[in-house]
């Protein structure tokens, strides 16, 4: 273990590198991999590693990227890809077949808008776009988490109980491109967390078919499976937690990360970094005598329905601040949370920082002044930080 | 001993599959079947007739190892699992079985990526120049003169795409057209292609009785009468430059008429034997060219 100062672009690769080398006892990695800004020092990161038993493949788009995974993974080796945006877009129906096959692929997506207009900047539209593609969902908050995150991904990935590909989202720039102190593990620490992948259902030399045709009463049953799977990632994950800290000494957070919950009656809901400009003002709140508090949502698929439901038991005020919009709608974020906020409690979304829109302190600011100030909830409110 | 009187232990495709009677991905499946010998295959297949044909879960047709991909997913799918049986030091042979619509259109990028890759991939398109599993579309394949569900009402007006100088200009090491109607050549380049290293192209015309309208029982016939009369020469390509002439055509009016005539997709357009006469020609005197280019080598 040493401390190193890298972007999370980095940290992903490097927690890729040591996932794959740690199979090589087994089937060993490969990954697709095409560039995209904000991912692209991932895949280059990866492009110049000496891979103990593994394979890059430099492809021409991101559907190839993931279907060399789908391939690879199918064989029986780890497999990672990375991508943001417009990537996702275009590798999207193969993301749902690496899903729907069951296979445990990790990516991780440094979240951006899509274009044209081209922007560049962060925003959670991208990888909620594949909300119901049948992948795990976590959302970091800093470098350390990307880096860690990884390394959880192929555990809860792999577990025979789950079996289902897993998406690391990091916000471009604001993580991919920062450089922080990082704590990156050694290969001997990564292989004593990671065992050799075997995966059950692979292809062997008997003629097994993968990916043939479902009738409705087949897609019905296998879907069911897919979500009960999906049901067993809380009890993975937190085992997946629990390993972590007794190989590395530092425990990933939750699913969901209470700041200041206790003697909450208002909370701020959020995803990624901006919950740290909310942990702020909550402090600064709470120097003022208000009870707020604030959630961070890291897990989003599986969504932590029950666990949230108890933490906002009793809470009157739940606002909720989405990067990302369903136009139309609302934040997506938003579009969950309502649903399980307490009842006659007022749930207020607010969209702020989409398309990589800087969000200050005085903007969680006017949130928290706005939801302890209204009698009950309106349409989400659009707010330009650049105001 | 002739290689049609050797029996097949392993079939690729097993009986009771859901192709239409006469169908030349049929024939070409149990080709490869003959040519496959005790080699391991795995197959990878994306969206076309031969997925269908793959049948319901958890039953499958297939009688090896199979991948079904997304409809441009089947070179990029296949170079992953190449890479982990090279990986790990096995011999299987990877070979995508596509059809024209992921060959020559919706999977061109991802196919000329693994070919520029060199990836060792054996990759076989069945061309049976239409969409036939989405009931008959034109796709770049499609030749001049037929009539799709969706072409103008004479008939396509487009030429067909030539895949063959695609794959030469890639410059992978093996590129063939087969015929199912000449199967001691068939057999031979389709063992050659499974025991060579890198990528290999096979480009198979096959008869859909369903899309071209004719007969089931004509579908070898259809296929003789096309090499026969020019229309699908039967080549070699070696690394992009070597070509070879494998059966020499007659370029009879005569076979090609029968063609036309056998098939009613050209029946609308009413196209005639000299109409694409000129466009054979054309083909082959470049053909030509290039085979005494290279053999001056
Ligand atoms: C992305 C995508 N677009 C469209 C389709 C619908 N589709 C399935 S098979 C097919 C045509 C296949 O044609 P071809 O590759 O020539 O194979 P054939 O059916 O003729 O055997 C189409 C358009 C699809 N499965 N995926
Ligand atoms: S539609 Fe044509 S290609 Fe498809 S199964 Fe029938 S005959 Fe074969
Ligand atoms: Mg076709």
């Amino acid at each position: 273990m040493a401390l190193q100062l890298i972007s999370a672009n980095h940290a992903a690769g490097m927690a890729a590198t040591m996932a794959g080398n740690a199979n090589r006892s087994a089937r060993g990695f490969c990954a697709g991999l095409y560039p995209i800004t904000p991912s692209t020092e991932c895949m280059e990161y990866l492009c110049v590693q000496e891979l103990l038993k593994g394979q890059v493949v430099r492809v021409e788009s991101e559907h190839s990227a993931m279907g060399v995974c789908i391939g690879a993974a199918a064989s029986g080796a780890r497999t990672f890809t990375t991508t943001s945006s417009n990537g996702l877009a275009y590798m999207a129906e193969n993301v749902y077949v690496a899903a729907l096959m069951r296979l445990p692929v990790v990516m991780v997506a440094a979240n951006r808008a899509l274009g044209p207009p081209w922007n560049l900047w962060a925003d959670h539209g991208d990888s909620l776009m594949l909300r119901d593609s049948g992948w795990v969902q976590l959302y970091c908050a800093d470098n350390q988490e990307v880096f860690d995150s990884v390394l959880m991904a192929y555990r809860i990935a792999e577990d025979r109980r789950v079996l289902l590909p897993v998406m690391v989202c990091q916000e471009g720039f604001i993580l991919s491109h920062s450089m922080v102190e990082t704590e990156v593990s050694s290969q001997e620490e990564v292989d004593l967390y990671l065992p050799p992948l075997d995966l059950p259902h692979r292809l062997r030399d008997d003629a097994r078919t993968m990916g043939g045709v479902d009738t409705p009463a087949v897609t019905e049953a296998h879907r069911a499976q897919h979500h009960e799977a999906m049901s067993q990632v809380f009890e993975v994950y937190r085992e997946a937690q629990e390993e972590f800290e007794a190989k590395f000494g530092r425990r990933p957070p939750d699913l969901l990360v209470p700041y200041k919950m206790d003697d909450a009656e208002v909370v701020l809901i959020s995803m990624g970094t901006i919950s740290s400009t909310v942990d702020h003002i909550v402090d600064e709140a709470r120097s003022r005598g208000v009870k707020v508090g604030s959630i961070r949502v890291r897990g989003y698929r599986p969504f932590p329905e029950l666990q949230l439901k108890e933490m906002l038991g009793g809470i009157g005020r739940v606002g909720v601040l989405d990067r990302d919009i369903s136009l139309g709608f609302g934040g997506v974020l938003w579009g969950e949370v309502r649903g399980v906020a307490a009842p006659g409690a007022i749930s207020q979304g607010y969209i702020l920082g989409v398309g990589g829109g800087d969000v200050r302190p005085k903007h969680i600011e006017a949130v928290l002044k706005d939801l302890l100030e209204r009698d009950s909830a309106e349409a989400p409110i659009v707010m330009e930080t650049n105001l | 001993m002739s290689v049609m009187s050797e029996c097949p232990t392993r079939q690729i495709l097993n009986p009771g599959n859901s192709n239409c009677g006469g169908c030349g991905a049929t024939s070409g499946l149990s080709l490869l079947s003959r040519a496959m010998e005790e080699r391991k295959i795995q197959i990878v297949i994306p969206a076309c007739c031969s997925a269908v044909a793959a049948g319901l879960f958890p039953n499958s047709v297939y009688g090896v190892p199979a991948l079904l991909t997304t409809f441009a997913a089947t070179a990029s799918g296949a170079t992953g699992l190449s890479v982990v049986a090279r990986l790990n030091g096995e011999d299987t042979r990877v070979v995508c079985w596509a059809g024209d619509g992921g060959t020559y259109d919706i999977g061109m990028a991802t196919l000329s990526a693994a070919a520029e890759r060199n990836e060792d991939i054996l990759y076989i398109c069945y061309d049976n120049e239409i969409y036939g599993n989405t009931g008959g579309q034109r796709s770049s394949a499609t030749p001049h003169g037929a009539t799709t569900t969706n072409t103008p009402p004479g008939g396509k007006v487009e030429v067909k795409k030539d895949i063959m100088e695609i794959m030469a200009a890639h410059r992978v090491p093996y590129a063939a057209t087969v015929s199912i109607a000449h199967h001691e050549d068939a057999i031979r380049k389709m063992r050659y292609a499974l025991d060579q290293r890198g990528f290999r192209f096979l480009h198979l015309l096959s008869p859909c009785p369903t899309g071209w309208k004719s007969e089931p029982s004509q579908g070898v016939e259809l296929v003789r009468l096309a090499v026969r009369s020019g229309l699908f020469p039967l080549i070699e390509i070696f690394d992009g430059k070597r070509r070879v002439v494998n059966v020499e055509p007659d370029f009879s009016n005569d076979a090609l008429a029968k063609y036309l005539h056998l098939q009613r997709r050209f029946r609308k357009s009413g196209i005639e034997p000299e109409a694409l006469a000129p466009e054979i020609e054309e083909h082959w005197s470049a053909l030509r060219a290039k085979v005494k280019c290279f053999e001056e080598v």
